[in-house]
């Protein structure tokens, strides 16, 4: 598992290569890039994945110690907060589709600032949205691992699924960790 | 994973501490990126090691990398080291460079490179001129 963890950190490694090389070369217009980015909605997001991170390990903590009804309900709480992620990056995607704010060249924002700021929103794209379908992708294995929970199937002696979506779950916490004052708190 | 079982009763008001510092730490970042400390790197370099710390935080109490066998962290550490050395040399490359334009920005800066392509449109001749910037190709 912390193998498959690995390559995971190095396949978003490159995106954030490819951010400081070109953060090193055009810091004006991450900059300008930046401030068209919702820092409480980033805000919010963070603790949002941040709490999810904390019912997951509690679910895997009550999942070892045999409380059946106590891990469901947590598996539930982290569902809902990964949902609650979700949502309020769609609204985030709304509004920048809505400006133009687009990568490459789809950019379509005509409010000034830099060309480069194109490139800022390649970046923002490729690096949330590959963060949004590992979330998406946590949710469904949550479900699995709540359907599983339901019927009885883990206990003290058995709980190693829901350890091992936990692992992936905390994952996607630490690469949003490193994604919101990346993206968002430029300054 | 075996000495996780021994930590139960304590673990989960230990993970209700980490949560705490977690969100007190995304309050600290937040904060600090109102203040300027000099330069955008700097504000940078400070984010990130809140970061850094928040990430270790999460390694080392939910992932319970502290109570796992060591070949996990040294796995992950291990990734970590690699990411740092492949973030390293090409900030080393692009360091020593002039400006690098990127390819769907190349168009405006064609005036800047103009300059260079009287000397290369005689070696090649009209016909298949090289883009403009690009070295001039040997025949």
């Amino acid at each position: 598992m912390w193998l498959f963890l690995a390559t995971e950190i190095l396949m978003f490694g490159g995106l954030f290569v490819g951010y400081g090389l070109m953060q090193s070369v055009y810091p004006e217009a991450w900059i300008a890039g930046h401030h068209h980015l919702d820092r409480i909605m980033g805000a919010i997001n963070t603790v949002f994945l941040l709490c999810s991170s904390f019912t997951m390990v509690m679910a895997v903590h009550y999942s070892s110690t045999n409380n059946k009804g106590k891990t469901i309900m947590n598996l539930l709480l982290t569902l809902g907060f990964a949902a609650g992620f979700l949502v309020i990056k769609y609204f985030e995607y709304a509004h920048k589709f809505h400006d133009g704010l687009l990568p490459g060249r789809f950019f379509a924002y005509h409010g000034g600032g830099p060309a480069e700021q194109a490139m800022f929103f390649g970046f923002y794209f490729c690096m949330t949205g590959l963060h949004g379908i590992h979330v998406v992708i946590g949710m469904a294995l949550i479900s699995w691992i709540t359907l599983r929970a339901m019927k009885g199937e883990f206990s003290s002696a058995y709980y190693t699924p829901v350890d091992l979506v936990g692992l992936y779950w905390h994952l996607v916490d630490l690469i949003w960790i490193y994604l919101f004052p990346l993206l968002y708190l430029v300054n | 994973m075996s000495d996780h079982a021994h930590a139960h009763s304590s673990s989960a008001r230990i993970y209700v501490l980490i949560l705490g510092a977690l969100l007190v730490l995304t309050g600290v970042t937040v904060g600090a990126a109102y203040v300027n400390f000099g330069s955008s790197s700097i504000n940078l370099i400070i984010a990130v090691l809140i970061a850094t710390v928040k990430a270790t935080l999460v390694a080392m109490f939910f992932m319970h990398l502290r109570h796992d066998p060591p070949i996990n962290a040294i796995i992950f550490v291990s990734s970590l080291i690699f990411l740092g050395l492949f973030l390293l040399f090409p900030l080393i490359d692009i360091g020593s460079r002039d400006k690098v334009v990127p390819y769907g920005l190349r168009v405006q800066a064609q005036p800047a490179a103009q300059k260079q392509a009287p000397a290369a449109a005689p070696a090649s001749g009209g016909a298949h001129a090289p883009a403009p910037g690009a070295p001039a190709p040997a025949h």
